[in-house]
């Protein structure tokens, strides 16, 4: 037995190997299909240009070239980097306070809360922001009952200074309670020992928030930063949306994604088009991947 | 962990959609379609005998009614009615139709100016082979200009718009104004009806590229001009100026309501008196009595302000329906078109929905002129409509890139109606940056 086994054994490796192709087979041909094939065809694309008088041609790298100097593109982004660096650490600072609040056990009716704060998320992104549209409404929206109310124009959730922040205010509406689960769902999973020992020891409420949970929640702080630089970088229903009620101070690119968008389907330039999404992808996928460095790092110190 | 990874994935899924949204169509773009009737002599009779389903794309609100007729009169035509959206909404996603090749309209709706995009990129079937040449009489020449190139026939002309006056009369008397004739009329108009309420205004403008380009026509600008790849484009010609001289004194003096067109704060506003008067096509009404119906007798028509008080015409809006050459049964489609654009039975649903007439006939017919409408108080605003469709106009024609003109008039011209500033500086940015695109885009400009 024992010999023959040895004999068959070299046989016997590409068998195996072939076998599980079977299991990986349909995950790898959709996975090839749905992700690397457009990925690899955007990349193809960005390396030409298609006119409307002209046709197709090859033109290398000159649509990377063009990115790195188009202005608009540029502006778009800083903006978005603008609303990642504000509305990110406001959004994740109220959704952490939200989690150790329920978490505390010193909340009467914590279930509710959860709930409460965490429907906005259900609510579909597009019907969230056409409600904030008429809550925003300078003329008969509640901004403009405000405004009538105190007799002088308070707020302007549409002018050119404040749009940004009325978005940060939506998206923010929007994710808190996203977030806040992530983290709630990290400090249930605290053992119950540890705060026991801290209460033997004589710490108090605040001293086991930093000294026990804040630290335990820190990879759920990290993937939530992720989740959220994605998003930001990626804003586009929040601001399309509104720009039928803001037209001039959104403009058509308002944002990378607004751009991508607006010159691939009002200008026609699939290639160029094609050529900014990559380039945001890269970036996205950069700063991304330092986060989740630095934070596993900080993580294992 | 379920509901983070879903939500995860969902992102993923939501950036996955936008890049394969472009890549399909990017895909497409460079295939191309060729569909279009194969053999010339279809006989559109026989293939609306033979049924069919055809899809149609409009958002005039007939074009229920108009459908019912029609299934009426062909039982074994099963037209689906689709609203894809009003204007640049529907163009951009009959645009996405055409790049993917598939998903698309039999036939659709497309406005003027968006035409001789959609016919320059080779995505409309010409219906000359089907003998739409003929109908050539039964149209106002503007109109029929608007639908032809040469001899190839790219759609047939629905409603026109000759630019009218819309005021609300009972604003206009309650604050003792006259209905101007004059632009310097309509700006004292404007200052005597914000100093008397400062709540209302002579007019809303947030800045809208059809409404600019329609100005800009009245005051006999030519900022366009188009012949095969060569563009010439100068939007601080002598109607160009014109036309933003005059309104940069509405504009830096806020005299114009803040509300942008179409939206629900804009109809709200036409409904209770804040926006007092619109310059716009004569299609208006039937939008008028269908959204904004608490109005109901407040409103009356008279013929568009002028500079020197002479009449002056101009197009705003209007448009008619075409047949894409990715319908798979394009000898139905051009049936169901004939019928829904040239008989008697449809274009009176359209009429009777408030529609304004591009046929000939029905502009001049006296049943026509002689409608009383309820809506505006008994008024017989057929004969100012129809007086304003005969009023002399200049020549006019859009960009072969019209569409995505319009799209970026908000981060050019737009910039000056946000900052109350020279509209002048606006309009030349808007030219820079179409310059731009035209050249890019393999066009000559301004060369």
């Amino acid at each position: 037995m024992t010999m023959t086994s040895m004999r068959v054994t070299p046989s016997v490796r590409p068998r195996r190997q072939w076998r599980g192709w079977l299991f990986v087979g349909p995950f790898s041909a959709v996975f090839l299909v749905a992700f690397i094939a457009p990925v690899v065809y955007a990349i193809y694309l960005s390396l030409f240009r298609n006119r409307l008088v002209g046709g197709n041609s090859f033109v290398g790298l000159e649509n990377y070239l063009q990115v790195f100097t188009d202005a608009q593109f540029w502006e778009s982004f800083a903006r978005v980097a603008l609303f990642l660096a504000v509305q990110v650490p406001i959004m994740l600072l109220l959704a952490l306070g939200a989690a150790l609040a329920i978490d505390s056990a010193r909340l009467y009716g914590a279930g509710i809360f959860r709930i409460v704060i965490f429907l906005p998320y259900a609510v579909p992104a597009v019907v969230a922001v056409l409600m904030w549209g008429f809550i925003y409404g300078n003329s008969f929206g509640l901004a403009a009952n405000l405004n009538d109310a105190v007799g002088f124009t308070l707020v302007t959730p549409f002018a050119r200074d404040w749009v940004l922040a009325s978005i940060g205010n939506i998206v923010t509406w929007e994710f808190v309670g996203y977030n806040m689960l992530i983290f709630y769902s990290a400090l249930r999973t605290i053992p119950a020992d540890l705060y026991e020992a801290a209460e033997l020891d004589g710490a108090g409420a605040l001293r086991v928030i930093t000294a026990i949970k804040v630290p335990a929640l820190r990879g759920a702080i990290v993937i939530a930063t992720i989740f959220s630089i994605i998003g930001s970088f990626q804003l586009f229903n929040e601001p399309n949306i509104l720009k039928t009620l803001a037209p001039n101070i959104i403009t058509s690119y308002f944002t990378p994604n607004m751009y991508a968008y607006n010159l691939s389907f009002a200008g026609q330039q699939y290639n160029y088009s094609a050529t900014v999404a990559i380039v945001m992808g890269v970036i996205t996928a950069v700063i991304a991947y330092v986060v989740q460095l630095r934070g596993s790092r900080a993580e294992t110190r | 962990m379920n509901p983070m990874r879903t939500a995860a994935a969902k992102r993923r899924a939501l950036a996955g959609l936008a890049v394969s949204a472009v890549v399909i169509g990017a895909l497409t773009a460079c295939t191309g379609s060729d569909g279009g009737p194969t053999s010339a002599d279809t006989d559109i009779d026989a293939a609306l005998e033979a049924g069919g389903t055809l899809t149609y794309w409009s958002w005039t609100p007939q074009a229920e009614a108009q459908v019912a007729a029609f299934e009426k009169a062909y039982p074994k035509v099963d037209v689906e009615l689709v609203n894809a959206g009003t204007g640049n909404d529907e163009y951009t996603k009959l645009q996405n139709a055409i790049a993917a090749g598939t998903g698309g309209p039999d036939v659709a709706q497309v406005e003027y100016y968006a035409l001789p995009q959609f016919a320059l990129t080779d995505s409309l079937v010409d219906l000359a082979p089907y003998g739409f040449g003929d109908l050539e009489a039964d149209y106002t020449p503007s109109t029929w200009g608007a639908v032809t190139v040469g001899d190839a026939v790219y759609g047939l002309p629905q409603d026109s718009g000759p630019i009218a006056m819309f005021y609300n009369k009972r604003i206009f008397d309650q604050f003792g104004i006259a209905v101007p004739t004059t632009w310097d009329e309509y700006l004292a108009a404007a200052e005597k009806l914000h100093a008397a309420d400062p709540t209302k205004y002579i007019t809303s403008d947030t800045g809208d590229a059809g409404f600019t380009t329609t100005m800009i026509w009245q005051a006999a600008g030519h900022p366009f001009q188009a012949d095969g790849d060569k563009v010439t484009i100068d939007l601080q010609d002598a109607g160009s100026k014109k036309w933003a001289d005059t309104w940069n004194q509405l504009l830096e003096k806020d005299l114009l309501a803040p509300v942008p067109g179409w939206s629900d704060e804009w109809f709200k506003g036409l409904a209770d008196g804040t926006v007092a008067t619109l310059i716009i096509g004569a299609w208006m009404p039937g939008v008028l009595e269908g959204s904004v119906p608490d109005a109901s007798g407040d409103w009356a028509v008279a013929p568009a302000p002028s500079y020197d008080g002479k009449p002056a015409g101009a197009e705003n809006g209007g448009g008619g329906q075409v047949v894409l050459k990715q319908s798979s049964n394009p000898a139905l489609a051009a049936g169901f078109l004939k019928w829904l654009n040239n008989s008697d039975e449809s274009v009176k649903v359209f009429l009777d929905g408030g529609g304004f007439p591009s046929t000939t006939a029905d502009i001049s017919s006296p049943d026509f002129l002689g409608v009383e409408s309820d809506y505006f108080g008994g008024q017989k605003i057929n004969e100012v409509l129809a007086a304003a469709a005969e009023a002399p106009s200049s020549d006019w024609y859009y960009l072969p890139y019209q569409v995505y003109a319009n799209s970026i008039f908000g981060d050019t011209v737009g910039q000056a109606y946000a900052n109350k500033t020279d509209l002048n500086a606006g309009l030349q940015a808007w030219q820079d940056a179409l310059v731009e695109y035209g050249d890019k885009q393999g066009f000559t400009v301004n060369k």
